[in-house]
C-alpha cells in the first residue's frame, strides 16, 4: 500500500495538494502514481505565471515506460516551479511528497480546496482501483 | 484485379462465420457518399514485358539530357560503391526495422548518420531522418510552435525566397493546426530577406522565424543577423539548408550570438540520385533544449549488461506508440534506406570531398553564368553573393526558350514565371560537378542559336 499523508488533499488523477495556508498551493504527484509510472527520467515543467484551469494540462512526466500529463488541481495561477527536477527527475521516485514537489500556484478561489478529497477518500480511491 | 490471397470459398466461409452476407456489408457504417467507389481513369494492366519497354522508353528520354536544373534536387556524382554497399541485404530495408535494438548493424548506422549530421551543421542532436526536405520543414514549425512556450500566436515568419515547394508543403500540413505562416517579401536588388525589413515586426508574437541558406535563388542570406533578430524578439530560429553548402558556408549552430534553434533541409545532394523526383530524405536537428519535441525516430548509443556498447531506439515517449494523440508528430518512421546511403556517402567523399564537391559546383556555376552572360538579354538577376545557382534575366519567355533547348537535349534551368512572374522573365540555373566545360560551352551556343531567333 502506498504512502497516503494524513495532511494533504488529492485528486482523482493522482495529484496531492499541500495548503500552505496563504492563497498558494503546492502541487506534486502521489506515491501511488511515481509507482505506477517507474523510473522517471523527465518532468516538462509549467512556465510561471501561467494560468491554469482544473483539470488542465500543467505539465508532463515521463518514465522509461510511459509519459503521462500532469493536470492542475484547482484554478490560479503558476507561482513557482520546482528547477531541480531537471536534473534530478528521479527525486519524484524517491521523495514524492516534499523534494518531488512539481509547481506551486495561487488560487483563484481558496473555496476550491473543499472540493479535492482527504486522505481517507483518496485511500478509497485507490483501494477501488484494485 | 487487387492481390488477394483467400480463395471464394474461404472468403464465403469466414462471412458465414460472422453472419455477414457480403464484404460490402463490412464498410456499411462508412456513408455511401464518403466511400470513394471505384477508381477511375486507371488504365488496364500490362504484362511485365510490356511495362519493361515502357519504362525503357521513358528512361531513355531523360538519359540523354544535360541538365541545369537544381532548385531544390541536385545532378551530383553518387560513387558506384554507395548504392552498391546500401542495396546489400544486410542493409536493404526502408525504414527501421521493429523491433528495431535486434538490428544492431541498422541502428549503428543510422547513429553514425546523426552525428555526421550534427557535425555538418553544429546542432547537438539529429533525428534518423524524414521524408523529404519540405515535409522537415513542416515538422520544424510544428515542432517550435510547441517548443516556444513564451509565444502564444502560432505565427511564423516565412520568406518569400524559400523553396515554393516547401512552403506550399508546409502551408498544408500545417495549417489545419491552427498555424499562421506570415510570408515575407524579399528584396528586389538583392534577392535576400532584408533584416532590416523584420523590424516592422519587433515586438510582436511569432513563435519562429525560418531562414533558407542558401535561398531558392541561389543567394545567401545575412543569417547571423537574422538569427539575432529572432533571439531578441523571443522568436526561434528554423535554417532551411542544403547540407551540401555546409561544407563550404557556415553551419547553422554558429550563426548569430547562439546558433540556429532547429536545422532542416533536404538530404538529395547526399548520395541520391535525381530519379524522376525521388524518393529523397528529410533531415532535422536541434539544439538540446528542444530535443524532446523532435519529432521521428533517435537512435541513442549505449551499453548492454555485460558492458558493450549498443543502440537503442531512445527518447521514445514522444512517440505515437506510447503517447498516442500527444505524439510530437505522426512521423514514426524514417528513410531509411536512403540515409543508409548518404551514411555512405558521406563517409566515402569525408569533410574535404564533400567541400571539394561544394567548390567544384559553385566555381561549375559561376563560369555558367559568365558564359550565359555573353549573350545579349541575358544577364545575372540578384547582385548578392550566391552558392552553386543564379537566377538570370532572358530576352524572352522562359518556357519557351526552354522548350527549344529541350529539343537539343539541353535542360536549361527551372523556369520562375508561375512561382514568381513579379521577376518576369526569369531562370534559375545550375551547374554541378558533373557539368564540364564542353556541358556549359554547348549550353551557351544553343542558348545564343535560340535567343537569336526571338529577338
Amino acid at each position: 500500500m502506498s504512502n497516503v499523508p494524513e495532511d494533504l488533499k488529492y485528486t482523482k488523477d493522482h495529484e496531492w495538494v499541500r495548503d500552505n495556508g496563504d492563497g498558494n498551493v503546492t502541487v506534486g504527484i502521489t506515491d501511488h502514481a511515481q509507482e505506477l509510472l517507474g523510473d522517471l527520467v523527465f518532468v516538462e515543467l509549467p512556465e510561471v505565471g501561467a494560468a491554469l484551469e482544473t483539470g488542465g494540462e500543467a505539465g508532463v512526466v515521463e518514465s522509461v515506460k510511459a509519459a503521462s500529463d500532469v493536470y492542475s488541481p484547482l484554478n490560479g495561477e503558476v507561482t513557482e516551479v520546482n528547477e531541480a527536477l531537471g536534473d534530478a527527475p528521479e527525486t519524484i521516485n524517491s521523495d514524492p511528497y516534499d523534494g518531488g514537489w512539481i509547481f506551486k500556484m495561487s488560487l483563484a478561489d481558496a473555496g476550491q480546496l473543499g472540493e479535492l478529497m482527504d486522505a481517507a477518500a483518496y485511500g478509497a480511491l485507490l483501494e477501488s482501483e484494485g | 484485379m487487387p492481390f488477394t490471397p483467400h480463395t471464394e470459398a474461404e472468403v464465403t466461409e469466414m462471412l458465414g462465420a460472422i453472419g455477414v452476407a457480403g464484404i460490402d456489408d463490412l464498410f456499411r457504417e462508412i456513408p455511401e457518399g464518403l466511400r470513394c467507389g471505384g477508381l477511375e481513369g486507371i488504365p488496364a494492366g500490362l504484362s511485365e514485358m510490356e511495362i519493361s519497354r515502357l519504362m525503357q522508353k521513358r528512361a531513355l528520354a531523360d538519359s540523354r539530357a544535360v541538365s541545369f536544373i537544381g532548385a531544390g534536387a541536385y545532378d551530383h556524382h553518387v560513387p558506384a560503391a554507395v548504392w552498391q554497399i546500401a542495396t546489400r541485404g544486410e542493409y536493404y530495408s526502408a525504414y527501421t526495422p521493429y523491433q528495431a535494438e535486434a538490428s544492431q548493424g541498422t541502428l549503428q548506422l543510422l547513429y553514425e548518420y546523426q552525428s555526421m549530421m550534427t557535425q555538418l551543421t553544429a546542432m547537438d542532436a539529429s533525428n534518423a531522418s524524414l521524408y523529404d526536405g519540405a515535409s522537415a520543414l513542416a515538422e520544424a514549425v510544428l515542432m517550435a510552435v510547441r517548443a516556444n512556450r513564451k509565444s502564444k500566436s502560432k505565427r511564423v515568419l516565412l520568406p518569400r525566397s524559400l523553396n515554393p515547394v516547401y512552403r506550399k508543403v508546409a502551408h498544408s500540413i500545417v495549417r489545419n493546426q491552427g498555424i499562421e505562416l506570415v510570408e515575407l517579401p524579399f528584396d528586389e536588388q538583392g534577392g535576400h530577406t532584408d533584416p532590416a525589413l523584420l523590424e516592422q515586426y519587433a515586438g510582436e508574437d511569432f513563435a519562429a522565424l525560418v531562414i533558407a541558406q542558401p535561398n531558392f535563388f541561389g543567394v545567401l542570406e545575412e543569417v547571423d543577423a537574422l538569427v539575432d533578430w529572432a533571439h531578441a524578439n523571443k522568436v526561434l530560429a528554423i535554417a532551411v539548408v542544403n547540407p551540401l553548402a555546409l561544407a563550404l558556408l557556415s553551419p547553422p549552430g554558429e550563426w548569430g550570438a547562439d546558433g540556429a534553434d532547429i536545422c532542416c533541409g533536404e538530404g538529395q545532394p547526399l548520395g541520391a540520385p535525381l530519379s524522376s523526383g525521388g524518393p529523397y530524405f528529410g533531415f532535422l536537428c536541434s539544439k538540446q533544449a528542444y530535443v524532446r519535441q523532435m519529432p521521428g525516430r533517435i537512435i541513442g548509443k549505449t551499453v548492454d549488461l555485460d558492458g558493450k556498447v549498443g543502440y537503442a531506439l531512445t527518447l521514445q515517449a514522444r512517440e505515437q506508440h506510447i503517447r498516442r494523440s500527444k505524439a510530437t508528430s505522426n512521423i514514426c518512421t524514417n528513410q531509411g534506406l536512403l540515409v543508409t546511403a548518404a551514411t555512405i556517402h558521406m563517409a566515402l567523399l569525408g569533410f574535404e570531398g564533400l567541400q571539394r564537391t561544394a567548390a567544384a559546383c559553385h566555381a561549375n556555376t559561376s563560369n555558367l553564368v559568365e558564359e550565359l552572360s555573353t549573350i545579349e538579354g541575358v544577364q545575372p538577376l540578384f547582385d548578392r553573393p550566391v552558392f552553386h545557382e543564379r537566377v538570370m534575366r532572358l530576352p524572352a519567355s522562359a518556357a519557351d526558350i526552354l522548350g527549344s533547348l529541350a529539343e537539343q537535349d539541353v535542360l536549361g534551368g527551372f523556369d520562375l514565371a508561375d512561382d514568381y512572374p513579379e521577376l518576369g522573365d526569369a531562370l534559375l540555373v545550375c551547374a554541378t560537378e558533373l557539368r564540364t566545360g564542353e556541358d556549359i560551352q554547348t549550353y551557351k551556343n544553343e542558348l545564343d542559336r535560340v535567343v537569336a531567333t526571338r529577338i
